[in-house]
């Protein structure tokens, strides 16, 4: 049942979810290019090894920053699904940042250590990326069927486990087209090709298996008008997804000829697949936060509170844009070793 | 064990992870700006080397204290359900500040001090080592806010079990928050001065005499030297703030069963919970009275005034003692290293070993002294307030697998950690490249 919207109490929840889903979107984006690196990373060389870690170095912590803010807001705007949430995705979470802990420290120790341990901190930056992803994927599966435990709901949960790594490769394979060049680069084209199959296959998956979780999200789909307000998103998803099929097939001919046009091209269709998929997935569930049993109005904490925090993002969000935009133009064009001074 | 226990020991072992690094990057952060400053002010190398060595060490820490960071925010709500339901109207913004005013911008610009040196001007790069330190010391002014608010909480009414803030300057300055800021603030000095003169003081014993070796023991040795006297002095005050609003943690900490006039300052003790008294005592009479009351006959509420609601005795009391040792011990060798370093003079043999031997000293202290406050407000959650039992996970999860995993985890990157830092220090800030000239490419190792 929906409250008035005009009362703090109304209105403050949906602002909420909207940051929620905003912070976590940028966290997938950010976080996934840097995760897809990672898991790249045992199919190069030494040095290429080298040049991709610091392709990711500047970026990867900010963008982890991300997460917490996401799981922050869910903590202080809706204690009451953040319980219910992440203990249902117990086991998954605990995999999962046992996954980020590993990365995270792999940064620095592998640079770190003697050298002769780099190889093993090389192996855990690796492990550390498959294992936060493939945690994320099966959390993204249960999620979106209600922490249903049937035979069906876990199938589909080791689906989306295997797809949204490959989605993240693909998204670090294009970074990778952006940041590097030579020999690198090719084989970037190449991993894209080949993790573009999974990253189809989950969209197609998480699509189709959305609207038959509950009849409230069949038909919030599937009756008029919204059947035909709601046909582009699939459709402009695919598209985009055939656009970075084309120039993954046209890449390697022009960068053998030093021509770098369109190399931005299936980074940028990646990303937007992951928008069209968040705005699906956040259209299914408003407004709830647990599939049909937890709405957003259920699980929010006082209007005064979250009016507080509200304040303080106005504030704060626009200065945090600013000074990352900022980071990513002082570490624009091709990534080069990385020098502490 | 039970449900509570494991919550209770998963979020310990993974906040007393956590701790370890916030200890050295608050600080470290500030050590760095000054080896920075000194350079820009007398262009001696030794500065650089000194920064170039430690921001190495900073970047690692930072590193450890974002993951184990990042787990925490999973674990408030995993293992402590009841926390956010109860008090999630003040915990939250409170958090909510932390991650928006502290950790992006900690993490953003970290990149810059990282990296940026050849890409930015050398005073932006200067500017982003200030905006770090300043990200890590707001980080830490937000988290002990919420910390002293749960145990000395004031300003909010409960409607219906739950907490509605009142007065958010009333939460911000909470009675026990500028005591436990400095507090907090200062041990973090002392983590980081003792680092630093530990590992500079083990690079000397090796036989290394480059000058940004001594100039880091200099450093370190005063720094340790200036800050202990003030962490004594505000450790007393934060001791008669918290005789005022937990009077059974002070109970705990000084082992007082009956209260009593004149309460004797205990060395040692060893107290039985099961008979309620101690056994082997050693003490100076009125001593606790004269520091707690400065009166030599002042009154002590004792523990047995609080039925089922004090702390487990032990773990205070001793811990307690830890940190108090290690607080006289840290007095003792930085005072006479100030000595022993006056005028340039080389400092005997047997001081830097003890030096060494004190390196990671700070960790045990503030593990200590954190295990006293947190243990010591136990029945509480937050105090007078919420029972930690009532805010712990009903529901039925894994805690006992992932623990394991997780001790697993921190017990290997702590040993990892700790002899990476002495690996990084046994090759010192070596490679003396010009920041200044960004068309020089120093070949330093990648990242």
């Amino acid at each position: 049942m929906m409250p008035d919207l005009t009362t703090p109490a109304g209105w403050l929840p949906v602002v909420f979810m909207t940051l929620m889903g905003v912070a976590l979107c940028l966290y997938v984006v950010l976080d996934g290019y840097d995760l897809g690196v990672g898991m790249l990373l045992p199919a190069a060389t030494d040095e290429e090894k080298d040049i991709m870690v610091s392709s990711i170095g500047p970026f990867w912590d900010a963008n982890e920053t991300w997460l917490v803010l996401g799981i922050g807001i869910l903590l202080v705007a809706f204690p009451l699904a953040h319980g219910v949430v992440l203990s249902s995705l117990y086991l998954p979470v605990a995999l999962m940042l046992v996954g980020l802990i590993l990365r995270g420290v792999a940064f620095d120790f592998r640079v770190k250590a003697r050298a002769a341990h780099r190889p093993l901190w090389n192996r855990l930056f690796s492990i550390g990326s498959v294992l936060a992803a493939t945690a994320q994927g099966y959390m993204l599966g249960k999620y979106i069927t209600g922490f249903n435990d049937s035979f069906a709901t876990t199938a589909f949960a080791v689906l989306t486990a295997v797809c949204v790594p490959a989605l993240y490769a693909l998204l670090g394979a294009g970074w990778l087209l952006i940041k590097t060049q030579g020999a690198l680069q090719l084989k970037a084209v190449y991993w894209a090709r080949r993790f573009w199959w999974g990253a189809l296959a989950g969209f197609v998956a998480v699509s189709v298996a959305s609207p038959l979780v509950s009849q409230r999200i069949f038909d919030k789909w599937f009756t008029l008008p919204f059947v035909v307000l709601l046909a582009p998103l699939p459709i402009v998803a695919l598209t985009l997804l055939l656009i970075a099929a084309r120039s993954l097939g046209r890449l390697p001919m022009r960068l053998g000829q030093a021509n770098e046009y369109g190399a931005w091209v299936p980074f940028a269709c990646t990303i937007g697949v992951i928008l069209i998929g968040f705005y699906g997935l956040a259209w299914s569930l408003f407004p709830y936060l647990v599939v049909d049993r937890i709405s957003i109005w259920d699980a929010a904490s006082a209007p005064e509170s979250l009016l507080i925090i509200l304040a303080g993002a106005l504030v704060v969000l626009p200065a945090i844009l600013g000074y990352t935009i900022y980071v990513y133009r002082v570490f624009r064009g091709k990534a080069r070793p990385l020098y502490y001074g | 064990m039970d449900a509570v226990t494991l919550a209770r020991v998963q979020f310990a072992a993974n906040i007393s992870f956590h701790i370890l690094f916030p200890a050295i990057t608050i600080a470290l952060a500030w050590v760095l700006l000054y080896f920075r400053l000194r350079y820009t002010r007398t262009r001696e190398e030794r500065w650089m080397g000194a920064y170039r060595l430690w921001v190495k060490v900073f970047a690692l820490s930072f590193a450890l204290g974002v993951v184990s960071g990042v787990t925490m925010s999973f674990q408030f709500g995993t293992n402590w359900p009841g926390f956010m339901e109860t008090v999630g109207n003040v915990a939250g913004p409170l958090l909510a500040y932390e991650v928006l005013t502290a950790f992006f911008l900690e993490a953003t610009f970290l990149a810059i001090m990282l990296f940026g040196i050849g890409r930015v001007s050398d005073r932006v790069h200067t500017l982003a080592t200030v905006l770090v330190a300043v990200g890590t010391s707001l980080s830490a002014f937000w988290i002990l806010v919420l910390n002293s608010w749960m145990q000395t909480p004031v300003g909010f009414q409960m409607i219906d079990g739950r907490v509605h803030a009142t007065d958010w300057l009333a939460i911000l300055f909470n009675p026990s928050m500028p005591w436990r800021f400095t507090h907090m603030m200062l041990a973090s000095g002392l983590t980081v001065a003792f680092l630093v003169a530990g590992l500079s003081a083990w690079r000397m014993l090796r036989g290394d005499t480059r000058p940004d070796v001594r100039a880091a023991l200099g450093t370190g040795v005063r720094l340790a030297a200036l800050l202990i006297p003030l962490q004594i002095v505000v450790g007393d005050f934060h001791g008669l703030n918290t005789l005022e609003h937990q009077p059974a943690k002070i109970a705990a900490m000084e082992g007082i069963w009956d209260t009593e006039r004149g309460a004797p300052l205990l060395l040692f003790a060893w107290p039985d919970e099961a008979q309620r008294r101690n056994h082997l005592e050693v003490g100076i009479p009125a001593g606790a009275s004269l520091i707690l009351r400065h009166d030599a006959q002042g009154e002590l509420q004792g523990l047995n005034d609080f039925p089922d609601a004090h702390p487990p005795v032990k773990p205070v009391f001793f811990g307690f003692r830890l940190m108090v040792g290690i607080g006289l011990l840290m007095l003792a060798t930085s005072w006479l290293g100030v000595w022993w370093l006056r005028g340039g003079r080389a400092p005997p043999r047997a001081w830097l070993r003890a030096m060494v031997a004190m390196t990671f000293s700070g960790w045990v202290a503030t593990l200590a002294g954190w295990y006293v406050t947190e243990i010591g407000r136990q029945p509480w959650l937050v105090q007078g307030v919420l029972r930690t039992a009532d805010a712990a996970t009903p529901r039925e999860i894994p805690i006992g697998t992932s623990l394991a995993l997780y001790l697993l985890l921190y017990a290997a990157l702590i040993v990892a950690y700790i002899s990476v830092v002495f690996y990084l220090a046994a090759k010192g800030g070596a490679q003396p490249p010009d920041v200044r000239d960004p068309a020089h490419q120093p070949q330093a190792e990648p990242t």
